[in-house]
Order: structure tokens, then sequence, then C-alpha cells
């Protein structure tokens, strides 16, 4: 017996990502069947499966009092390499094979603009709500409202500043939140904010700009819109670490 | 040949994401700015060129179908290893600012779609081939 278990041990944790590709493979066959069987189809199943991928990394995450999901299991390592950032940003790239560039030349004002938008108006919201819960000083209050723009901003945001470290870990959770709501709520709200084409898609991706909350949402509403939101997706952490430590600060720092 | 794909889609990210430092660094950012972005750009224009076509047709772009296939499950693992305990435990404020900041995002697309030119909605999703591409 004991030797059994060794040999099944050592079979799954020398070939970590063959294990992960495994275990998705049955997550997703299983999310098909749920959405065929139970909801006829309505809910998607990659969004009843990007549903379970995010409850298991909750069980896990309480299990194993790491920070990385399913993936601090030791059998299921893999998990944190397939779906890990190098992974990911591969799999998003091949995503814009066959589209067209005259597509993203149309979208392509509107789509800077609302980057621009969705930095400034996810670092009010922050900063604002951080007034409310009684923060007074620039520092934390610029850091909890980069936060709201991407669980990186924050950080990148309060380090630069000098916030204290518990500002950092809260603008963090604020962020890591932002991600997961766009994940599980975009499917919902598609039909209601007209995202089914490819320049709402690039909008909507300038606006939420979390990566893997846009990579996450569209891969559950439309496949075929994931390249477009993705593509101004990326540029928003950029201009949300090139902002919130500079123009923001010195205004936050100017009103307090 | 399918590797021929995969290493122009490899490159196609190699140099954006190197494009993408160096404007970070241009800005004065700590950050990777539009990387990704800039790979995606690159492939599309290098999928439309003629001079490329050996690596975008036939089995090379096999290839890089395949990865776009794999899209779904590498975010479902993505999913998979996010910190949701931290995001639980983050208390009020952390979800009051996740979720207004969400909430008016949405509301947001509509209006700065009317900004752009009107724009056509696609062909409604065919059942079986969004199966076949998760």
């Amino acid at each position: 017996m004991e030797a059994l278990r060794d040999a099944l041990e050592t079979a799954l944790t020398r070939n970590g990502l063959i294990v992960a590709f495994m275990v998705v493979g049955i997550v997703v066959w299983l999310s098909y069947l749920l959405s065929n069987r139970l909801t006829r189809g309505r809910i998607h199943g990659s969004a009843i499966a990007i549903l379970l991928g995010l409850v298991g990394a909750y069980f896990a995450g309480q299990y194993t009092g790491g920070s990385r999901g399913m993936a601090d299991i030791g059998l299921l390592a893999g998990i944190g390499l397939m779906g890990g950032g190098m992974m990911r940003d591969f799999a998003i790239v091949s995503t814009a094979f066959g589209v067209h560039l005259s597509e993203l030349k149309r979208a392509g004002l509107v789509g800077i603009i609302s980057i621009f938008a969705g930095v400034i108006v996810s670092f009010l919201i922050g900063a604002i709500v951080a007034i409310l819960f009684g923060y007074s000083d620039a520092e934390s209050i610029t850091t909890i409202g980069a936060g709201a723009v991407t669980y990186i901003v924050g950080p990148v945001t309060g380090t630069a500043i000098g916030a204290s470290s518990e500002v950092i870990a809260l603008s963090v959770a604020a962020g890591v939140i932002k991600s997961v709501l766009v994940m599980i709520g975009t499917p919902m709200v598609a039909r209601f904010i007209g995202l089914n084409n490819p320049q709402s898609a690039m909008i909507f991706g300038g606006l939420m700009g979390t990566t893997s909350g846009v990579a996450g949402g569209l891969a559950a509403t439309d496949p075929r819109l994931v390249p477009y939101g993705a593509m101004t997706a990326t540029f928003y952490t950029g201009i949300g670490c090139l902002l919130c430590p500079s123009i923001l600060y010195f205004i936050v720092r100017a009103m307090v | 040949m399918i590797i021929l794909g995969v290493a122009l889609l490899s490159a196609c990210l190699v140099v954006g994401y190197f494009l993408g430092e160096l404007l970070g660094q241009a800005l004065g950012v700590q950050a990777n700015v539009g990387g990704v972005g800039i790979a995606m750009v690159l492939l599309v224009l290098a999928s439309g060129s003629s001079k490329l076509r050996t690596l975008v047709t036939g089995p090379a772009g096999e290839g890089i179908k395949f990865w776009s296939a794999m899209y779904i499950p590498i975010v479902v693992a993505m999913a998979a290893s996010q910190n949701v305990v931290a995001a639980l435990e983050g208390g009020w404020l952390a979800v009051i600012v996740g979720v207004l900041a969400v909430v008016i995002s949405f509301a947001l697309v509509p209006l700065i779609n009317k900004i752009g030119p009107d724009s056509e909605p696609l062909p409604p999703l065919d059942e079986d081939n969004a199966k076949g591409e998760a």
C-alpha cells in the first residue's frame, strides 16, 4: 500500500504541468456537462469552469494558508505554471491570430480614451471610499485608489510613495476583488452594456483593465471578443503605474 | 511544420515584451507598458503579411490555433491560482472599492461606445463551434 502511494505521488509531482492539463481538462468537461444539463447552456460552460476554479482557489487557500490558490497544493503545483503569467500572455497573444487590423484601427481612438477614463474613474472611486473610511493622508488615499485600478498598480504606487504595508495589502485585496468580479460579472451584464462587438470589447478592456478579469470575463461571454478586450487591457496596468504615483498622487496631495 | 507557427507566436511575445519594457523604462514606470498588446499587433501584422505566409498557413497556422484554443483552460488554471482568500479577507473597504469600481466601469462601456463609430454585433455564437474552441 505504501509503495503504491509513493509511486502515485512520484508520478503526480514529477509531472506537475501534465497533471494540471489533466485536472483542468476534467474541470472543463464537468463544467460543460453542468452547463448543458442544469442550465441548458444558458450559463456558458467556460463561465462555470472559471467559477469552479475560483471556488477551488478559495478552499485551497483556506487549507494551505498560501497565496496561490490550488497551486499551493503540492500535487497540483502545475496549475500555477499553467495559469501563470507566462502561459496566460502566450495564450492571449495567440487569440489575436485572425483579427483584422482594420477593426483595431476603427476602435483605436475610443480604445485609448477608455484606458485613461478607466484608470481615472477607478482611482477616484478608490480614493473617495478611502476618505469615507477615515483615511486622511495622501499616501493611503492614493494607494487605495491605485488598488482600485489593478492589484499590480496598488503595490507599485504604494511602494513608490511610501504607504504603510497594511494599506498596500488593502489595495491588493481591492484589486483582486475587482478582477474576480469582472470574471464572474461580465457574462451576466454583457447583454445590458452592448458587449457584443469588437469595438465595445476594446472599450470594455480599456475600462476594466485587469488583464486576468478581462481575460476570464470575455472568455465566458464570447471567446471571439477576447483579443479585442485583451489588447487594450494590457496597456491599462502600465498607464495606471504611470499616472497613479505621479499626477494623481500630486493632485491628491494638493487637496488634502 | 507546426513548430514554425509556435515559434512565430513566441517571437511576437518576446519582441512585444521587450518593447513594452523599453516603453516602461522610457516613461519611468516600474511596469511593462502594453507588451502583450504590442505582441498582439505584431501577430496581426504577421498573419496579414505575404512574406510570412509559410509561418501562418497550413500546419504552422494550426500551431498558433492550438494555443488560442488552449486559452480558456489556461484562464481556468489562472482562476484556480488566484488569492481568493485574501480578496475576501480584505474587509469591507476592499469589497466596496472592488464592487464600485466594477459596477461603474461596466456602466461606462455603453457611454464611451457612443463616442466611436457604430459597430455591428458579431453573428450569434455557434454552439458546436464554441465547444470546439473550449
